[in-house]
């Protein structure tokens, strides 16, 4: 089956600069597709190419297997939710008249506002100027909006950025109901870490470059980082000698810290097992999500799922 | 059908709630009150009804005022959504650029509508209350005032609509859209009154002083309402240029429609090919 987003060679550039070189993606139904890369890096134009407003340079789009900058357009955003970057409203109205307004838009009926309301946790402030909210309730009120008329397609752009945590959980809970209802999700982000058990795959841009994109455990693998094996002795004792052979350095009072590849690790592991009476606690630190990121940011690795 | 309702709405309810609407009313009913019951005084002997001097009068404060007022509308209607951030999201709703360009259209003319029916509507109230029920031709001639005044307007609201499109900033669509009326509401007219009077009939003959009007809609507004009723006709001191220069009304009702309609598709290929 047709996955309901497929880019192939899609590309956009704004005269000499290149704001996406050719990228081929897919929006999986019942997956998250994480898209982590810096301010600039082609997020946003990525998700406009998506919506059909803008059109690609080269390649194509296909949103539901039809042009989304076509005449179809109209028909196909029907079915996508979005959440843009920085989410305006006309500050005059209230919660509850913007959310009126979209739901009309979408043909959907009025009275669908308080159910997206009360999910998104704004019912409260329903009948409010949406200029007096905060910029987490505006991210709320955006939520709602992209959440009308149940979305096969949802693009969220930078949701959680400057939200606090609690509202940063509520998000992707909501994120990972959607998901479960079978939707198409697309989010971006600049912080890998924050992705981790939230998103299926992973795609980093870097500079309108797609540079990695994969499962994350896929890519924690093609960054080929060490893996780092921590030792705990016992009492704090000196350095031990054998340690030291295999390559350990100390690392602050009665620690010391092992780099092996991903593939020596289990060999590592038995050696150290050897060393038993000498060692204490044994800890496995993979290495963590910003330095994967950080590396195949730099190039590090191509994975193709 | 139902996008187009639902937009045009919005600009409706928003000219209801930023308070757009009851100003230009009151403004218009206002103007049309006191032109009704000061400006009738003088008629003497020229055969008018009051109600035809109430159209005389408000036709050419239209002339000036009604472009003013849909410029001052419209201009903001894209790139102030735009500035504000409110304009992606919209775009990236089930709607197609043409329906949001005519949306914030209909939106517009509706307010018009409302603002130039009440607004002068009670100007005719009040002379008719005064005067008596006016006779058909009066009658024509204020329902031909009303009309024309939503062409009129119509025709500035589809300019301000393609400045709108056609600038970045705010800023330069408020300074276009006011060139745009001192153009066709003041200088135009000067410009022409100096050409006739410095070319002193020698190149310039009745047809191309037609089509000279014609080119501007605010002097087509005047044509149709100076001239084509015969009693606003001697009464505006028009009825010697009408001797000469008569388009007949479905031409220049036509000319004003194609100054509505071609600045809006201009306005909605502008507006398709722009990337938010």
């Amino acid at each position: 089956m047709a996955h309901p987003v497929e880019l192939q060679g899609a590309a956009k550039r704004y005269g000499a600069l290149t704001a996406l070189e050719a990228s081929s993606l897919s929006l999986v139904a019942g997956e998250v597709l994480a898209l982590v890369g810096h301010n600039g890096a082609g997020k946003t134009t990525l998700m406009k190419l998506i919506l059909g407003l803008i059109r690609p340079s080269a390649g194509t789009v296909r949103v539901f297997g039809a042009d989304p900058a076509g005449r179809e357009g109209g028909a196909i955003r029907k079915r996508i939710g979005f959440l843009p970057e920085s989410v305006g409203f006309a500050g005059a109205m209230t919660g509850a008249e913007v959310l009126r307004f979209f739901l009309a838009l979408r043909g959907e009926p009025a009275v669908s506002a308080g159910p997206l309301l009360e999910r998104v946790g704004l019912a409260h402030a329903a009948g409010r100027r949406v200029s007096t909210y905060s910029k987490g309730m505006r991210q709320r009120l955006g939520l709602a909006q992209a959440l009308i008329g149940r979305p096969a397609v949802l693009l969220l752009d930078e949701p959680t950025t400057g939200l606090d945590p609690t509202l940063r959980q509520t998000f992707y809970d909501i994120v990972a109901d959607l998901r479960g209802e079978g939707c198409a999700v697309l989010l971006s982000s600049h912080a890998l870490a924050e992705l981790e058990h939230r998103a299926d795959r992973v795609a980093i841009l870097e500079r309108g470059r797609l540079v990695a994109h994969g499962r994350l455990a896929e890519l924690r693998r093609a960054a080929g980082l060490p893996v780092r094996i921590r030792v705990t002795l016992p009492n704090a004792a000196a350095p031990i000698a054998g340690l030291r052979g295999l390559g350990a350095e100390p690392v602050g009072a009665g620690m010391m810290e092992l780099r092996v590849t991903n593939g020596a690790k289990i060999e590592m592991l038995g050696r150290l097992a050897g060393l038993r009476p000498m060692i204490e606690d044994i800890e496995v630190l993979p290495p963590s999500l910003d330095e994967v990121y950080a590396r195949l940011r730099n190039g590090g690795g191509e994975v193709e799922p | 059908m139902r996008i187009l309702r639902v937009l045009a709405g919005r600009e409706l309810r928003d000219g209801l709630r930023n308070r757009w609407v009851l100003a230009v009313t009151l403004l218009l009913a206002a103007l049309a009150l006191a032109l009704a019951f000061v400006g009738s005084a003088p008629v003497g002997q020229v055969g008018a009804t009051p109600l035809e001097v109430v159209v005389v009068s408000l036709a050419s404060l239209s002339i000036l005022l009604l472009p003013l007022i849909a410029l001052l509308l419209s201009f903001d209607a894209i790139v102030g959504e735009s500035e504000r951030g409110t304009l992606l999201l919209l775009l990236a709703g089930p709607v197609l650029r043409w329906q949001v360009v005519l949306g914030k259209f209909l939106g517009q003319i509706a307010i018009l509508v409302v603002a130039t029916v009440l607004g002068y509507g009670t100007a005719a109230v009040a002379v008719a209350a005064r005067s008596g029920t006016p006779d058909a031709e009066a009658a024509g001639a204020f329902a031909t005032l009303i009309g024309s005044s939503v062409l009129l307007g119509a025709a500035f609201v589809a300019l301000g609509l393609l400045v709108s499109v056609l600038v970045r900033e705010r800023q330069t669509a408020a300074g276009a859209a006011l060139g745009l009326w001192l153009v066709f509401a003041v200088i135009y007219d000067l410009a022409l009154l100096g050409l006739l009077v410095a070319d002193a009939g020698r190149h310039m003959t009745p047809g191309l002083l037609e089509a000279l009007l014609l080119v501007n809609p605010a002097d087509t507004f005047r044509l149709l309402n100076l001239t084509g009723f015969a009693g606003v006709q001697a009464l505006s001191g028009m009825a010697g240029l009408a001797g000469e220069v008569s388009p007949s009304i479905p031409v220049m009702v036509s000319v004003l429609l194609a100054w509505t309609a071609l600045p809006l598709i201009g306005a909605t290929l502008v507006f398709a090919r722009r990337e938010p």
